[in-house]
């Protein structure tokens, strides 16, 4: 009875803090600190906020599930044209723009989710590094034939989407992907996937259908590669296949190799950091990808576990902390 | 309790098992013994369905274990301890039992206490991390968790494999007492000696062929197990 309770309060106590921290960004963008850069840095904080739920999303495929996938962009990209044509199919119709945006998002996340299932059932059946490899064909693929579709642009922009998306939404659907995802890793589910991970041939024997469990944890990193997805195309408006290359996928998979495999806070504070930091400097933008593997590099070297390794953070364990250090009465209450 | 027909088991296009068939009875320890390479671990692996047959029976208390979903064996009560100690390295070893009623969870806790009581040394270590454990210990670990699925029959692949010989003779006892309680064992094994000592019957497996079946008394005294496997 203890522990659900101490749960709650838990979830209770971050709530407050996501509030704490939302209020100061409202502050900050409201009272027009930053001047005529308002709308630009509001614009980096909107792409953290996608960045977050994709790297997060793919933490679960490397860090929880420890398999390779080398094509995430592709569910990205899978989700963010479904969630625009969505869009597209419903505006005018007097929908509410949030409403709107939520039902793109789920469209796009369910046809992400739904791809994943697909490539995830032929690749994680076997063992090995061929999830890489078909992860990267599938995104390949995916990338030529919305180059070629009609609907998707014909190769050329697909501008026009709606402007759904702002920072103060974006914020909060990061925090309830991240939210979901961090519950899953914590369910029974996730936890069955890690055994997985552990020793396959004991997972195996103690009766867990194996491959069920990693098609289902792939195709939940593929629904939320689709939402991130989603919320890019509604807020950046146009996009154009080739955004979602080889080059993006790699680049959210050192994300959360940085942050740490198996730390959905270092995916996170990864993920706002390196997609922020290089349009902070924007003049060396070309050298992005360079100075990511530099980065890499010391990381492997010096942290082969990621900054974080599997590290998360607590508002509860942190609060703890800094109460244990005020005078001991508060201890006895509890 | 366990019945095997006419198993024939290929990878690729190697023919691995040729037309094996064992039987097991209810309550009896029956071993498999057999060189290096000869198909024992082959035939435990089709057995739980971790591996597709070509052709054959396999029967378990009634049910078609070749049309039976591999995930779904063991809520028939019939457990695997693999070759190679598997056991989930980073849970602690209270964990990894958790893990070994993921099938049948009811009664867990009452279960987990006959195993603490035939395995002390796990409940010493119950809230260590199972990778730290020493070799035997592990093995233990991974028989206790084929217990913790509460089985009728229990396939053991090789328990003795690189443990010291007292731990061997520990671990053989073991399995002595566990099947006291009524649990059917079929041990594989290449450490013929000690299977054939506390087994009652036994299969000889030679490139995916029984060659000889009997008594296990019968093998311990039959001139070709003594040259080829007791070293005599
Ligand atoms: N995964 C595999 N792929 C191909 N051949 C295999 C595989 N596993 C085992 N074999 C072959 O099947 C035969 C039986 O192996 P195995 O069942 O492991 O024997 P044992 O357990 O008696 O040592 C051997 O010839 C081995 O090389
Ligand atoms: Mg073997």
């Amino acid at each position: 009875m203890k522990m659900p309770k101490k749960m709650k309060l838990s979830y209770l106590l971050n709530f407050l803090g996501l509030v704490l921290l939302f209020s100061i960004f409202v502050l900050m963008f409201e009272s027009k600190i930053f001047g005529t850069s308002t709308t630009y840095i509001k614009g980096i904080f909107t792409t953290a906020c996608y960045t977050i739920i994709m790297v997060t999303s793919l933490n679960l495929v490397v860090g929880c599930m420890g398999e390779f996938s080398l094509g995430h962009a592709g569910f990205v990209s899978v989700g963010a044209y479904f969630s625009a044509i969505t869009s597209n199919a419903l505006a005018g119709r007097g929908i509410p723009d949030l409403l709107l945006l939520i039902i793109a998002l789920i469209a796009g996340g369910l046809a992400a989710g739904l791809t994943g299932i697909l490539v995830g059932i032929p690749a994680l059946r076997l063992r090995g590094d061929y999830l890489a490899i078909v992860t990267v064909a599938f995104a390949e693929i995916i990338r030529v034939a919305f180059c070629n579709f009609e609907i998707t642009g014909g190769g050329k922009t697909m501008s026009g989407i709606a402007k759904l998306a702002d920072f103060y939404w974006a914020f909060w659907i990061m925090v309830i992907c991240v939210t979901v995802m961090f519950m899953y890793v914590r369910s029974r589910y996730g936890r069955t996937v890690k055994s997985i991970r552990e020793d396959y041939i004991a997972a195996a024997a103690s009766g867990i259908n194996v491959t069920y469990y990693k098609v289902l944890t792939f195709a939940v990193a593929a629904f939320f590669a689709g939402v991130g997805g989603g919320l890019y195309a509604h807020y950046m408006t146009a996009m154009i296949p080739t955004n979602f290359n080889f080059n993006y996928s790699a680049e959210l998979l050192s994300e959360v190799i940085i942050g740490g495999t198996g730390s959905l806070t270092g995916s996170v504070i990864g993920a706002a950091f390196l997609s922020s930091l290089p349009e902070l400097m924007r003049q060396f933008s070309t050298y992005r990808m360079l100075a990511y593997s530099i980065v890499l590099v010391l990381v492997m070297i010096f942290r082969p576990g990621g900054i974080f390794g599997t590290w998360e953070f607590s508002l509860t364990r942190l609060l703890e902390r800094v109460a244990g250090k005020a005078p001991k009465a508060q201890k006895g209450g509890e | 309790m366990l019945e095997i027909k006419e198993l024939n088991v290929s990878y690729g296009a190697v023919h691995a098992i040729h037309g094996v068939s064992i039987k097991v009875n209810d309550g009896e320890i029956v071993s498999l013994i057999g060189a290096n390479g000869a198909g024992k671990t082959t035939i435990l692996r089709t057995i739980s369905g971790l591996k597709k047959a070509d052709s054959g029976e396999i029967i378990f208390d009634g049910a078609d274990l070749r049309k039976t979903e591999p995930s779904k064996i063991i809520s028939l009560k019939l457990a695997h301890v693999p070759e190679g100690r598997h056991i989930f390295p980073d849970m602690t070893v209270e964990e990894n039992l958790e893990m070994g009623a993921y099938a049948d969870a009811t009664n867990a806790e009452a279960v987990m206490e006959d195993v603490y009581e035939r395995f002390p040394r796990l409940k010493e270590r119950r809230k260590q991390l199972a990778g730290t454990l020493s070799g035997g210990e592990q093995q233990m670990l991974a028989v206790g968790r084929a217990l913790m699925a509460q089985p009728k029959m229990i396939l053991m692949d090789e328990p003795s494999m690189g443990l010291s010989p007292l731990l061997v003779k520990e671990i053989f006892s073991i399995i002595k007492e566990v099947n006291k309680k009524g649990i059917t064992i079929l041990l594989v094994e290449q450490n013929a000696k000690m299977a054939l000592s506390i087994s009652d019957r036994a299969y000889v497996l030679e490139t995916g062929k029984i060659t000889i079946e009997g008594p296990a008394q019968d093998l311990l005294n039959d001139e070709r197990v003594k040259k080829a496997y007791l070293g005599q």
